[in-house]
């Protein structure tokens, strides 16, 4: 059974990356722009999917970071640095900034932790808007370049669709390599039980840093990549609703899945442009469709997946035990 | 001088309103653990189905109880029976982010079926100005307050002076024993929820006044509401109540005094500070860690 179903997931896998890559190239302007924000939308979710789902520290700060990076990346690439280093700068920044905003999940914890997360992220917005002499408050940063990778512009909607699908490449196979090191399983055990991880030798202090951390770099990424996709950023993007955003599309998906956050932004993103054909009600719909998954599975999509293979599994293993029964009743 | 005592006087009334959206807040996570991302526009509505009710015709005393009947059928009984039901027993965050979803929900109908526009909005309280120890006070902020002020002793009173109260008290510090002791475990959840819904549209009726009904105003009044509740406690109404006119008069004090670019920060950094403190709130007592 599993000797034939991991080539098939590798099929599986290999034909939506195919897909992604083949299928847009005669995507117009505005269909490309969708897909690109999906992809760095997907970036975000995924650092908030580790920070959340896989540690277990609610976060409503992620938009913040997003932030951060994407006026990291305006302002760096506007003065003429590449685009590559603005990404390492966003990285770090966030990661710092990451960090500190980690402190208090060490002595709070769950609704707490959303409120003082929440908390950071209006104020982050209040510093975009009015520290004018960096971010250009209001009237924000415009003519963000889009950078040349390889020689190559990247001017154009596809070239710079493929920069976003390949940074989420790159994120999808260091997020997966992550959370199976023992890293990942020390995030787990922090979300399942702290106080046996620290029984277990594991450093809960620093993990629940590092969680907060790294999920804040991943975010940071995304905004690095959201400034030249938009090529003009202001405040406005950056406030709280886009962290309520990210953090609906990680449940949505299912937390602690690791393809949560791509469904998650995939439905975050594009039903709203599926549904845009009923106008006025679109948003409506949405904030219907996303109560009524929720109701029916709190778990998010992935856990609707879940519940299935899990039983799937139980009645395959139970069959499996009654023919080895009747077997070493037939031989004896 | 004199314009501190304004800025004091518009604070608590402001603050008394916060307050009384507070309460509610924090009544809902007493009882259901619900936390309630949509409070800001459980406020915002209320106006809007007044609104409604007077462009049909109705007087604005019928456009009052309708909005106020209204309002408690759809964001209590409504709310509680179609959301939190189902979702109660998933945990806090499976809730608390379909009631952001809510949020969306409501403010897209608002803008949708009624207008994307401000509308004004009459006022309960005649404006104009007295006097007193010599200061101008507009009428409408000491209406504000009396109103506020009767709604909030009302509901205490309820809750302390009456077997009612004490029911609701208990199902909220203990289910399993109310249950035991012959407590209606669920008829008082439901009860907390029609409060909430009965104080979220008085809110709406004293603040639409003053800040016009627009889609959009219940995203400041839901986290001005978030963090007095926090700032006072998040497991007691006087908390609340506290922590609601506390956060209006700081709000006011920093527009004036720090600066207007960041009066939305003093509120917060308050609430951060208080958090890492005092996490149990100003008047909260601390609530016991389950591991």
């Amino acid at each position: 059974m599993s000797s034939f179903g991991k080539p098939l997931k590798i099929a599986l896998g290999l034909a939506i990356i195919a897909g992604l890559i083949v299928i847009p190239m005669n995507f117009n302007r505005y269909g490309l722009f969708i897909l690109s924000q999906w992809a760095v939308m997907s970036i975000a979710a995924m650092g908030l999917n580790l920070t959340l789902g896989y540690a277990g520290q609610v976060s409503l700060a992620q938009g913040a970071f997003v932030g951060i990076g994407a006026y990291a990346a305006a302002i760096m690439t506007t003065h003429g640095w590449p685009l590559p280093a603005a990404i390492l700068v966003a990285i770090l920044l966030s990661f710092a900034v990451g960090w500190v905003l980690g402190y208090p999940a060490l002595r709070v914890q769950h609704h707490y932790l959303a409120f003082v997360t929440l908390a950071f992220s209006t104020l982050a917005f209040l510093v975009f808007r009015n520290e004018s002499w960096l971010t250009g408050g209001i009237y924000g940063i415009s003519n963000i370049p889009r950078p040349h990778i390889f020689g190559l512009a990247t001017n154009k909607p596809l070239p710079f669709y493929y920069v976003c699908l390949g940074s989420l490449a790159i994120v999808s196979l260091a997020v997966w390599w992550l959370i199976r090191s023992p890293w990942g399983r020390a995030f787990m055990a922090l979300r399942e039980n702290p106080l046996r991880a620290q029984s277990l030798g594991i450093d809960t202090r620093r993990y629940t840093l590092m969680a907060f951390a790294i999920g804040s770099a991943l975010g940071g990424i995304a905004g690095a990549l959201y400034a030249p996709l938009t090529q003009y950023i202001d405040p406005v993007p950056f406030n709280l609703s886009l962290s309520l955003d990210l953090l609906m599309m990680v449940i949505v998906g299912g937390a602690g899945f690791y393809f949560g956050p791509f469904l998650g932004a995939m439905i975050a993103v594009l039903l709203p442009e599926w549904l845009r054909f009923t106008e006025g009600y679109y948003l409506m719909l949405y904030a219907v469709a996303v109560m009524l998954l929720l109701i029916w599975s709190p778990t998010g999509i992935l856990g609707i997946l879940d519940r299935y293979l899990a039983e799937r599994r139980t009645k395959a293993a139970s069959a499996l035990r009654a023919v080895a029964k009747s077997r070493l009743e037939t031989v004896q | 001088m004199s314009n501190l005592f304004d800025l004091l006087v518009a604070g608590l009334a402001t603050g008394a309103i916060y307050a009384l959206v507070a309460v509610g807040f924090t009544l809902l996570w007493q009882t259901s653990q619900t936390i309630n991302f949509a409070q800001g526009e459980f406020v915002m509505l209320p106006a809007f189905l007044m609104l409604a009710a007077m462009h049909a015709g109705a007087p604005f005393w019928l456009a009052i109880i309708l909005g106020i009947l209204l309002s408690m059928i759809l964001l209590g009984l409504g709310f509680k029976l179609l959301l939190v039901d189902p979702m109660m027993r998933h945990g806090v965050l499976p809730l608390a982010i379909a009631t952001m979803a809510l949020a969306i929900g409501i403010k897209e109908a608002v803008k949708q079926f009624f207008s994307a526009e401000a509308s004004p909005f009459p006022s309960v309280v005649p404006t104009g100005d007295i006097s007193i120890l010599g200061h101008a006070v507009s009428l409408q902020s000491i209406g504000v307050l009396v109103v506020a002020i009767l709604a909030v002793v009302g509901l205490t009173t309820l809750l302390n002076r009456t077997s009612l109260g004490h029911q609701m008290q208990a199902a909220a510090q203990n289910p399993t024993v109310a249950r035991i002791i012959g407590v209606p475990v669920e008829r008082m959840i439901l009860l907390t929820f029609l409060i909430n819904a009965f104080l979220v549209a008085l809110a709406s009726l004293l603040i639409t006044p003053i800040y016009l009904a627009k889609f959009s105003s219940g995203e400041v009044l839901g986290q001005a509401a978030f963090i007095a509740a926090i700032v006072g406690g998040f497991n007691q109404v006087r908390g609340a109540i506290a922590g609601g006119l506390l956060i209006g008069v700081l709000d006011n004090l920093a527009a004036a005094y720090v600066s207007t670019q960041y009066r939305a920060a003093v509120p917060m950094m308050f609430l951060i500070a208080v958090i890492l403190f005092r996490p149990q709130g100003l008047l909260g007592r601390a609530e016991e860690r389950t591991v």
